[in-house]
Order: structure tokens, then C-alpha cells, then sequence
């Protein structure tokens, strides 16, 4: 499993949070039009919305009906794999193609799996769990962590900053999984259990890279200009802080929502997450394992559903983080 | 830098301290009654009530406490409620097969990525540098127990060139054992090396956009030389956070790996313990994983103090005026 | 040696952009060469193509000729054989030219280890001798101290002996005492001429700043926007300048605003009263049973100004002039003393923003140097200037509030439609503008002018100068101006002080301290400031 690591580079949690030259750039070009030059954020914004649409899609119609199990029509493989499979090869035998070899229902375009469901319908159902686990886990994140980091940074050396910065710390001390399985090891396996588990973990990660950067930012002189008009903190902090900040959260918040989905997929995986019989892709990989010599198709596809998404959030995130601040992009692209 | 140490050392005591206290919290007192957790809601008030005794949870809770992290000084974890043996003995058995993992897979990630990171940023902007950025994107888009599959389902299933999972035990020799670790340590270390090699690289690139690299090309060296002689040094400085950070990935996707391919690791042990409730494995195997992260946190703090002359904190300031 | 560095029609494009078109200059050995231009002129641009270190994507024409040989035609194996050994170069940031993780003897012999044939042990050898000549004594700064150990003029040194530990033949110095202060500045110019005249080495001196040309070079070149304007013999060039550009330059270097109509400053009645600010702060160090003695960056200072008064605070980077200033404005706090501002008071002990009321924030606005950083990019140019507002009771609204802030930005020469701009639209210059336009709008008593002019071009800086004096005339404010530039603090102030570690060390009207300074320390200053009149005067002496 892939867990959210702070500060990784893949964050631009170092870098002044303002780019005045990034400004001007988009403000005389347009936001768009420099958009469509960034391959990034372009095939990233494909990828990312074909998922989102899908898990949309699913909620008014899939191909077949996920709660109906036809033991009949179990374990059949895609009718391009028994094409493959079919080809008779002079060595088939022990070769490569020895797994490949199946029987196809052409009405099921990417197979069935032992209980006879259709996996596409099931990956279409699937892409829920994973965008609402990922979505409430980085809202809980963004939430309770931004806040925090503000009001640390607002008070930097303070007591209150320090406490703030250690328990963040000792969250970090605790990777995702072994705080899932805390939780779960008490209040047994649960999607909520496994949210609350990822959005813990989220919390340092935003206050983390909001303290940071508007640490930065506090020692700027158009907040030194505020402090001498008489603006107190929290003022500062909500109309000169959080506007300036606000880049560095949308992009960090793309590659959180892909960490979490690959979060949610260990945990089912695992069987901390998502109970049955609610789909959710880790846990379609998970009992996939078992029959990975009879169906390896099921072992394969859930799994490329999981890398595409989150490539393509990531590649989000990156073409944005370009966009919003070329001084990162010479370096990061 | 005995100053920078001994700060580090409180703040690695502290952070043990805190540790140790969110682990009990969480697993004995949230719960309410541990007892009645480990046994179901089938069992007697009697049995419920003995292992109450069993375990102590009578005494006061500061006391369960100390008895608890005296135990753990001493290497002592108290007795496994389902395999009724002490519960060192079976952290004993599985670290063997664990730490090996973790290393293995660490050495393989960082042997990865500094070559592939180090080429890239070289070659900015070259065929070379999109192409290993295109393919450490797909690489940290990767599901590590998935990639696991995969390569069970290659060299496994298809070539059979490995076991598909299993640990024979070192009893049977070193590279008998190192195989059976392969497939996991590599799966383990795919997504990590993408990060590391992608880190590396924009580390790289930072440092070479320095003033001082310009000084040192303004002195006669090559592009190549500037870099092995200058940047490097700098660059890694803030990589080795990163490697830092990993092991603890690396111990908490320990955990998945081991159930994937069957490996008789702490991984496996803790996992097992969610599924039969044994409260007294997780909490132990959960506090033993959280001491290393913690302890290899502080490892890397110093390693940076090594590194990098300006946190060493024994700054003579030049004298004033000039 | 003559004809040491020949450039002829050198152009350099970077895609479409011209940044040099058709450069002649010419270095001779055992004499510096001026190399004088504001931002934008391609000053340092020339020098990176001497050096063949230009920006990938550069193309470079015309022809270099170093020693005979065009360097054009050098392979880049050829060009690192060069670099270093016959040609060296120091750079404008000593803090960040040293690489932080390697002591400063080896950076010095690595040049030496690179060019010839020697051990390492004889390497460390030359690089204690050569840091001995750029007056680092090993006794005091050994072989194996790292860079952050040593101070900014310090470092520099280290710099330059990098640069001449292998005798080159040429050195290039772009704006090496830029960031330095005057003292300081002086000592290195000194250092390069001892290094010119002992070498017989040339010297290309790259320098925004008329007066250190004046004083130290031989032959200058002033350049603006890529071109050549004007070249020759430094007396002669500067006795009678030609092209309008460096008339222009040279006028506004030694501008002083014209005064008009000016009430006197009436010193009955004081804006501001400032009695035993003091600062301190922890001390750093020490160890884990001692703590370290607290560390005083304004020590008991006090002072007054008068209603419509200029008076400028100068002294050296660390003199605690910008300590000085955050408190006065309450954005730090102070241990001690008391401030009174036109009626209202300003205490110590408590903590920031609480140490003044509204009522005393009112009297007071600050421009700050940074025109860049001094504006949230994310708001308006109105809702930026009229931010001050907030301090009022009864603050403007609507469409009063877009008067107000019309009215202020025509008054700093700017537009009333630049209200709907943001702040990236502006040039630094108007920038500054648009920062005195946000002082000015509730009409304080007293504003602080925190550099305000530092980070600005000569020409810039003339012009703003004019409009912070033709300001302080109309409206009767008080300005407290605070520079580390004494050309600049004599231009525009009435009354100045200086301060040095934390305490004022003299006072007085502006005309009579420049003339004739009292404390040794201002003498001191006041003879480390570069002055073109006065080195042009010795020039003619010596030809007579």
C-alpha cells in the first residue's frame, strides 16, 4: 500500500506559496490556455474525470446488477483473453499461455467473477468506495488540519505551536495501516473505521504544509503592512494567509485523494475496510488471490482501475502544481 | 553536535513516552473492557471475568500502565491470549523474517532510484529524463500488493522461477532464504525507489540552481564534476529524510506484502491478532513497530547533523565589523 | 600586458530576445575596467559570455579574444581548462556562493587541485597562502572552517581567493560589494586593488554604482539595454558625458529633491518621542546548565521628531535600525521605554499589536523595501491602498472609499483606474507607489521609510525621492527614513542619526554631520562611502 508521505517532494511544501511571476502568467494568458499546454494536466483531467463519471454512471445504471449472483455463469474470462488463450502455440504447453487459456461469455466484456458478477459492473461500483472514502478522508484532513497549521503558524514558537507540531509528530510515528489497525483492532473492520483511520492521518499532512507555508508567508511585508493597519491573527490569517495558501492545498489535495484511494485499497484489501457485500476494488483483488491460477483476470483488472486513477489524480496534481507555480515547474515536471 | 545530540535523544524519549501512552489508551481503556472484547459476545461472565484477573485489568489504570512499560523494557510483553505463549517468543520468531524484509527491500529501493534520479536530472528535460519521470509516476500509482500479484502471477505462476509465497526458514541457508524474500522485498521496494528516484532528481536540480554551483563552474569544473563534487553532497541531504520516512512505509507495507505471499512476519502476526482479537499480540507488535519508526526518525536527525555542517550548532560567528 | 580580453560586436540572443547587441570593450593587464548599468542592462549578461557560462538556449556572435585566442572557437573541454586558471570570477552573493557542506581550505584548493599537477597536501598549502593574501589569518580563520562560520565580507574574501588561487590573468567581479555594507565595501575594493596592482592582473569591475568606478577603475564602459552607450578613459568619460542615457544616470546618482514651500520643521512640537526603547533578545548558545547573556539589538535608544521633520536613521546591517523600527510600529515587542506619538503612546512590555491602541496606529504607516513582496498578489490595487481603513472608526465605503483611494493614487502620479489593477501589472517604481499611496490614505502624522528606495534603480530612486519630498512639503508629515545608504539619507533628510550596535552614537542636522562628522565612528562611514565628486577631484590632481 501506497500511504501519504508529507513533505516528499511530491509536495510543494518548501516553496513560497506566492508566485508573483505565476500570476502574471495567468492572468495575461488565461488559465486555460496555458492548461492545454500541460500534457500532465491534460491527460491527468481525462483520467480523473472518465473515473469520476464513472463512479457517477454507476449510481443510475451499470451493465449488470451487482447484487444478483449467477453461480452459473461464474469465473468466465474476457473474450479477448480466451482469444489470446485460444491460439494454439506450437509449446503451449507450460508455457505462458498455459494460465490464459478459459472459457469466455461475450456478453460479459471484461469477465465474471466466482460468485458470476460482471467486472466491469463491479469496478463501475467499486469507484464509489474508493472516491467517498478518499473524498471524506482529505475533507477531514483539510478541515481539521489547515485550521490548525494556521493557527500555529499564527502564533509560531508559542506553546501552543509546539504542542501542535509534536502530537503531528507522533501522528507520523504511527503510518496509516497501523492506525486502521488500531482502530479496527477495537472497534472491528468498518468503511467509517477505515475514513477515520486515513483522515487521521491527513490531518499533520495539511497542517504540516499550511503551518509551513505560511510561515513563510507571515514574515512577508504586505502581512507586516496588515499587522500595521491593525489586523489582529485570525484576520490576517483568513484574508492574507488562507487566499496565498490556497494553491498549494488544491494541489496537495489531488495527490491526498490519490493516496487515499490507494489507502482504501490496502485496507480492503486487508478486509479492514469496506465489509461485503459493498463493493470496493481491494477487496475484489483480495479474493481474486486465492484463485489466481484458475481466474487471473480478476487479478488484474481491479487493480489496473486502482493504478489508472490514481495516475491520473497525480498527474493532476502535478500539471496543476506547474500551472500554478512555474518557478516549481523547472524543476519538477 | 553532543548539544544536537542530546536535544534529539529528549525529544526521541518524549515521543516514546507519548507513543506508549496513545498504543494503551487506545487498545485499554477505549474499549471499556478489554476482556470482554478479546472473548466475544458468547463468552461466560466467569471466563470474562478470569481473564480480567489474568491480565490485571483490576489494578488501577496508572499501574496497568507501569507494569506494562517496565514489561516492554524488559522485553517482556505479557502472554498471547490465543496461542497462550509469551508473546516475545513469537515477536522473536517472526522480527527474523520482517527486519531482513525491510532492509532488503530499502537496499533495493535506494539502489534504484539514486542511478535513475541521479540520470534523470543530469539529462533534464531529455528523452531520457520525461521517460523515467512517465515511468516513476506509473511506479507510485502502483498498489504495492497488487504489483505482488502481478509478480506472482509472472514469476510464480507463469515462469516458476519463485515459490508463489511461503518462508522455508534460515534454517535451510541464507540464499534459500533471501529467494523466497525476492518477490516481496521487490514489490515492496517499486513504489518506494519511484519516490526516492523522483526526490533525488528534483533535489538534484535544486541544488544545481544554486549560487555556488556557479562558483565552482567559474573555478574550472565540468558539468559532470560540479555535480559528483557538489551537488551531490547537498542534494542528498534532504533524500535522506525521505529514506528515513520510508522504513516506516516500508514496515507498515511490511504488513500487507507478508499476508500476500504468506510470510511468517510480524506483519502476519499483528494481522492475525485483529482476526482473533488477541488484544495483548496487537498492542505489543503495534508498539514494537511504532519504536522503530521512532528510533529511525532519530537515526536520520543525526545523520543530518553529519551531513550538514550548519545544524551542528558549534557556529563560531565571524568576528563583528567585518 | 596589453590587449588582455578583446570583445568586438558581441551580440547574445536569448530566442527571440536581444539581451547584447554589437559590445566592444577591451581589458588590459594590471588595470580595472568599470562596467557600469542598471538592471536590465546586460551587465552580468557579458560577463557570463566571457565566461562562456551564459544560459542554455544563448546564442552567442561576434568575436572574444582572450590573450590571442578567440574563445568563441573553445571546445567546452577547453573553456573548464580556462576557467579557474586564467580567467576567475566572483560573484554579488557571498552567502550563497560557498558550497555550505565543504570548508572553506578545501574550496580553495580544489581550484588549485583542478589546474595543475600538484598533491593535496601542497594544494592546502597554496590555499592558506592565497587566503592569507585576501587578509584571512590562519590563526583566526583555519583551513577547515565551514562557510556559515564566517561573516558576508568574510566569505567574499574567501570568494576571491577561490578566484586567484591560481593567478589568473583576468578577474571578473560582477557587483562583488553590492551586498556588502560600506565599510566593508571598501576593504574589498581595496583588497582588489592590491590584487590588480601585485598581479598585473586585469580586471573587469561589474557594478551598478558610478562612484566605485569612479574611485577604483581605470577605463569604464556604461551600458544600458544591451548596448553600449558610452566607453573610454574614466576622467574623460565622466567630465563629459555624451549620450543622454548616462547624463541621466549620473544626475540622478546625485540627486537631491528641490524643497518647495516648505514650512520649517518646528521642533516645539514633537510627532514623535521616543525615550529608552529597548530591546533584547535571548541569548543563542550557551549550554545546557548556562545560559547565555541576552543578546541587546536596541539598547536604550532615544530620540524625537518633529512635525513635518525628515530624519534619517543610518548605520551599518545588525546596527539594529530594523529592530528599531519593528518596534516603534509595534510589530515586536519591547523590553523597555516608552514612545509618544502626536498625543498617544506606544508602551513597552506587552506583548506585539497590543503595545499600541488604534488611536496610535492611526498616526503611522510604513513603506518597506520589498515593492515585490509588499502587496497580497491575490487583492486589488483599491482594496490594497485602502486597507489602512481598517484602523478608522468610521472607515469610508463604497463609493467614498474608491475616492479616497482615487484621490491617493493620483497623488503618488499614478492612474485613478489603477484602483481595478492587481498589483503584478506594476513596475518596482510604481510599486513603491502604490505602497506610499497606502501610507498616505488615513494622512499619518509620521511615515517609516524602511529602505524604502534600496531595492530600486537610480533613476527610479530619484523619482520617488522627489515624490516623498514634494509629499512631506504639501502635507507637513514627518518621515523617520532609515537606510543604510548615506547618499540617499542625505539627500532627503533634515536631521539624521546614526547607530551602531544598538545605539545611537550621533545626532544632528543632516548638513553639518555629513560635513563634518564627530564621532569616530561616523568619520569612519562617512570615509568608506564611495564619492564620485571627490574622486573625480583627486584624478585631476594627480593628471595636473
Amino acid at each position: 500500500m501506497e500511504l501519504p508521505i508529507p513533505g516528499l517532494g511530491e509536495t510543494a511544501s518548501g516553496a513560497a506559496p506566492v508566485s508573483d511571476s505565476s500570476d502574471k502568467i495567468i492572468a495575461e494568458s488565461g488559465f486555460f490556455a496555458i492548461a492545454l499546454k500541460t500534457p500532465s494536466f491534460v491527460i491527468g483531467l481525462i483520467f480523473s474525470v472518465f473515473f469520476i463519471f464513472i463512479a457517477l454512471l454507476s449510481l443510475y445504471w451499470t451493465p449488470y446488477d451487482v447484487s444478483v449472483l449467477e453461480i452459473g455463469n461464474r469465473l468466465k474470462c474476457p473474450p479477448f483473453q480466451a482469444w489470446i488463450g485460444g491460439v494454439d502455440f506450437p509449446s503451449a504447453q507450460n508455457s505462458w499461455f498455459e494460465g490464459w487459456r478459459c472459457v469466455a461469455n461475450p456478453l460479459y466484456g471484461l469477465g465474471t467473477d466466482h460468485f458470476g458478477r460482471d467486472v466491469v459492473s463491479m469496478i463501475m461500483v467499486g469507484s464509489r468506495t474508493s472516491i467517498a472514502v478518499a473524498i471524506v478522508a482529505v475533507g477531514i484532513g483539510i478541515i481539521l488540519g489547515v485550521p490548525l497549521g494556521l493557527a500555529a503558524a499564527a502564533r509560531q514558537g508559542s506553546f501552543f505551536d509546539e504542542f501542535i507540531m509534536r502530537t503531528n509528530d507522533l501522528v507520523f510515528a504511527f503510518p496509516a495501516l497501523l492506525i486502521a489497525i488500531l482502530i479496527t483492532a477495537v472497534y472491528g473492520p468498518s468503511a467509517i473505521n477505515a475514513i477515520i483511520a486515513i483522515g487521521i492521518f491527513n490531518i499533520p499532512v495539511f497542517a504540516r504544509l499550511s503551518r509551513g507555508a505560511a510561515l513563510s508567508l507571515w514574515t512577508r511585508e504586505f502581512v507586516l503592512a496588515a499587522r500595521v493597519a491593525g489586523k489582529g491573527r485570525s484576520r490576517i490569517s483568513v484574508e492574507h494567509i488562507l487566499p496565498n495558501i490556497l494553491n498549494l492545498l488544491i494541489v496537495q489535495g489531488t495527490i491526498q485523494f490519490s493516496l487515499g484511494i490507494l489507502a482504501e485499497a490496502g485496507l480492503s484489501y486487508l478486509g479492514l475496510g469496506v465489509q461485503p457485500p459493498i463493493p470496493s476494488w481491494g477487496r475484489m483483488l483480495a479474493e481474486a488471490q486465492t484463485l489466481i491460477f484458475v481466474a487471473p483476470h480478476l487479478a488484474i483488472l481491479p487493480g489496473l482501475a486502482i493504478v489508472l486513477s490514481v495516475l491520473g489524480l497525480n498527474l493532476l496534481g502535478d500539471g496543476l502544481r506547474d500551472i500554478l507555480d512555474p518557478k516549481l515547474r523547472r524543476n519538477r515536471s | 553536535m553532543l548539544i544536537f545530540t542530546l536535544k534529539r535523544l529528549v525529544s526521541l524519549l518524549f515521543s516514546l513516552v507519548a507513543a506508549s501512552v496513545v498504543v494503551f489508551f487506545v487498545i485499554e481503556i477505549i474499549p471499556g473492557d478489554p476482556a470482554a472484547l478479546m472473548m466475544g459476545i458468547s463468552a461466560s461472565p466467569e471466563a470474562v471475568e478470569e481473564l480480567r484477573q489474568q491480565l490485571g485489568l483490576n489494578l488501577p489504570i496508572w499501574q496497568r500502565y507501569f507494569t506494562w512499560v517496565m514489561g516492554l523494557l524488559q522485553w517482556d510483553f505479557g502472554i498471547s491470549y490465543t496461542y497462550k505463549t509469551p508473546v516475545s517468543d513469537l515477536i522473536n520468531d517472526r522480527i527474523w523474517v520482517s527486519l531482513p524484509l525491510t532492509i532488503y527491500a530499502l537496499t533495493l529501493s535506494t539502489l534504484i532510484a539514486f542511478p535513475v534520479g541521479i540520470i534523470a536530472a543530469a539529462n533534464r528535460n531529455s528523452k531520457t529524463d520525461v521517460g523515467i519521470m512517465g515511468a516513476t509516476q506509473l511506479g507510485i500509482a502502483v498498489p504495492n500488493f497488487w504489483f505482488a500479484m502481478i509478480l506472482v502471477l509472472i514469476f510464480a505462476v507463469s515462469l516458476r522461477w519463485f515459490s508463489a509465497g511461503g518462508f522455508p526458514g534460515w534454517e535451510i541457508g541464507f540464499f534459500a532464504g533471501m529467494k523466497s524474500l525476492t518477490l516481496p522485498a521487490i514489490a515492496l521496494a517499486l513504489p518506494q525507489a519511484s519516490i526516492l528516484a523522483r526526490v533525488m532528481r528534483s533535489s538534484l536540480l535544486d541544488t544545481l540552481s544554486e549560487d555556488y554551483i556557479r562558483t565552482a563552474r567559474a573555478k574550472g569544473l565540468s558539468k559532470r564534476q560540479t555535480l559528483w563534487r557538489h551537488a551531490l553532497r547537498n542534494a542528498l541531504i534532504p533524500v535522506l529524510t525521505i529514506i528515513g520516512l520510508q522504513f516506516s512505509f516500508l514496515l507498515a507495507g511490511a504488513i500487507i506484502i507478508e499476508n500476500v505471499f504468506f510470510l511468517p512476519g510480524l506483519g502476519r502476526l499483528v494481522f492475525q491478532g485483529i482476526t482473533q482479537r488477541d488484544l495483548i499480540v496487537v498492542k505489543s507488535v503495534v508498539m514494537l513497530l511504532v519504536f522503530a519508526v521512532i528510533v529511525v526518525t532519530f537515526i536520520v536527525d543525526i545523520a543530518y547533523g553529519i551531513a550538514d555542517p550548519r545544524l551542528r550548532g558549534n557556529s563560531v560567528r565571524g568576528s563583528a565589523g567585518e | 600586458m596589453k590587449n588582455l580580453l578583446t570583445i568586438k560586436d558581441l551580440s547574445l540572443n536569448i530566442g527571440e530576445t536581444k539581451i547584447l547587441q554589437d559590445i566592444d570593450l577591451e581589458v588590459n593587464g594590471g588595470e580595472i575596467l568599470g562596467v557600469i548599468g542598471e538592471s536590465g542592462s546586460g551587465k552580468s549578461m557579458s560577463a557570463l559570455a566571457i565566461m562562456q557560462l551564459a544560459p542554455g538556449g544563448a546564442k552567442i556572435n561576434g568575436s572574444i579574444k582572450f590573450k590571442g585566442e578567440e574563445l568563441l572557437k573553445f571546445s567546452e573541454k577547453q573553456m573548464c581548462e580556462l576557467r579557474g586558471s586564467e580567467i576567475g570570477m566572483i560573484f554579488q552573493e557571498p552567502m550563497s556562493a560557498l558550497n555550505p557542506v565543504k570548508t572553506i581550505g578545501e574550496q580553495v584548493a580544489e581550484t588549485v587541485l583542478i589546474h595543475s599537477n600538484v598533491s593535496k597536501r601542497e594544494a592546502q598549502q597554496i590555499a592558506r597562502e592565497v587566503l592569507e593574501r585576501v587578509e584571512l589569518p590562519s590563526d583566526e580563520f583555519p583551513l577547515n572552517r565551514f562557510p556559515h562560520q564566517l561573516s558576508g565580507g568574510q566569505r567574499q574574501r574567501v570568494v576571491i581567493a577561490m578566484a586567484i588561487a591560481h593567478k589568473p590573468a583576468l578577474l571578473i567581479a560582477d557587483e562583488p560589494t553590492t551586498a556588502l555594507d560600506v565599510t566593508t565595501q571598501a576593504q574589498i575594493l581595496k583588497l582588489l586593488e592590491k590584487l590588480v596592482e601585485e598581479d598585473g592582473m586585469g580586471l573587469i569591475l561589474i557594478t551598478h554604482d558610478l562612484a566605485v568606478v569612479a574611485e577604483v577603475a581605470k577605463n569604464v564602459v556604461i551600458m544600458q539595454n544591451g548596448i553600449v552607450v558610452e566607453a573610454g578613459e574614466t576622467l574623460e568619460v565622466f567630465s563629459d558625458l555624451k549620450h543622454p542615457y548616462s547624463k541621466q544616470l549620473f544626475a540622478a546618482s546625485n540627486h537631491v529633491p528641490k524643497r518647495v514651500n516648505r514650512a520649517k520643521p518646528d521642533k516645539e512640537k514633537p510627532v514623535l518621542r521616543a525615550s529608552n526603547i529597548l530591546r533584547q533578545y535571548p541569548g543563542r548558545g550557551g549550554s545546557f546548565f548556562k545560559k547565555s547573556k541576552p543578546f541587546t539589538a536596541v539598547d536604550k535608544v532615544s530620540f524625537y521628531i518633529a512635525k513635518g521633520e525628515n530624519v534619517g536613521l543610518v548605520g551599518e546591517s545588525g546596527c539594529g535600525k530594523s529592530t528599531l523600527s519593528r518596534a516603534l510600529l509595534a510589530l515586536d515587542i519591547m523590553q523597555g521605554g516608552i514612545v509618544h506619538l502626536d498625543g498617544e503612546t506606544i508602551s513597552a512590555g506587552k506583548g506585539a499589536n497590543k503595545g499600541a491602541s488604534r488611536a496610535a496606529r492611526r498616526k503611522m504607516q510604513v513603506v518597506f523595501q520589498d515593492p515585490y513582496g509588499s502587496f497580497n498578489p491575490r487583492h486589488r490595487v483599491e482594496k490594497l491602498v485602502a486597507e489602512p481603513f481598517y484602523l478608522l472608526d468610521d472607515p469610508p465605503r463604497g463609493i467614498e472609499r474608491r475616492q479616497r483611494v482615487e484621490k491617493a493614487l493620483i497623488e503618488v502620479g499614478l492612474n485613478a483606474a489603477d484602483a481595478d489593477k492587481y498589483i503584478h501589472e506594476f513596475s518596482g517604481g510604481q510599486r513603491q507607489r502604490v505602497a506610499i499611496a497606502r501610507a498616505l490614505i488615513i494622512e499619518p502624522a509620521l511615515i517609516i521609510l524602511d529602505e524604502a528606495v534600496s531595492a530600486l534603480d537610480v533613476s527610479i530612486r530619484a523619482q520617488i525621492l522627489d515624490l516623498l519630498a514634494q509629499l512631506s512639503d504639501k502635507r507637513g508629515i514627518s518621515y523617520l527614513f532609515i537606510s543604510h545608504d548615506l547618499s540617499v539619507v542625505r539627500a532627503i533628510t533634515d536631521r539624521v542619526l546614526v547607530m551602531r550596535d544598538g545605539v545611537i552614537v550621533e545626532e544632528g542636522e543632516s548638513q553639518s554631520v555629513f560635513a563634518n562628522p564627530q564621532h569616530p565612528y561616523t568619520k569612519q562611514l562617512l570615509g568608506a562611502v564611495p564619492d564620485i565628486e571627490k574622486a573625480l577631484a583627486a584624478r585631476r590632481m594627480q593628471q595636473a
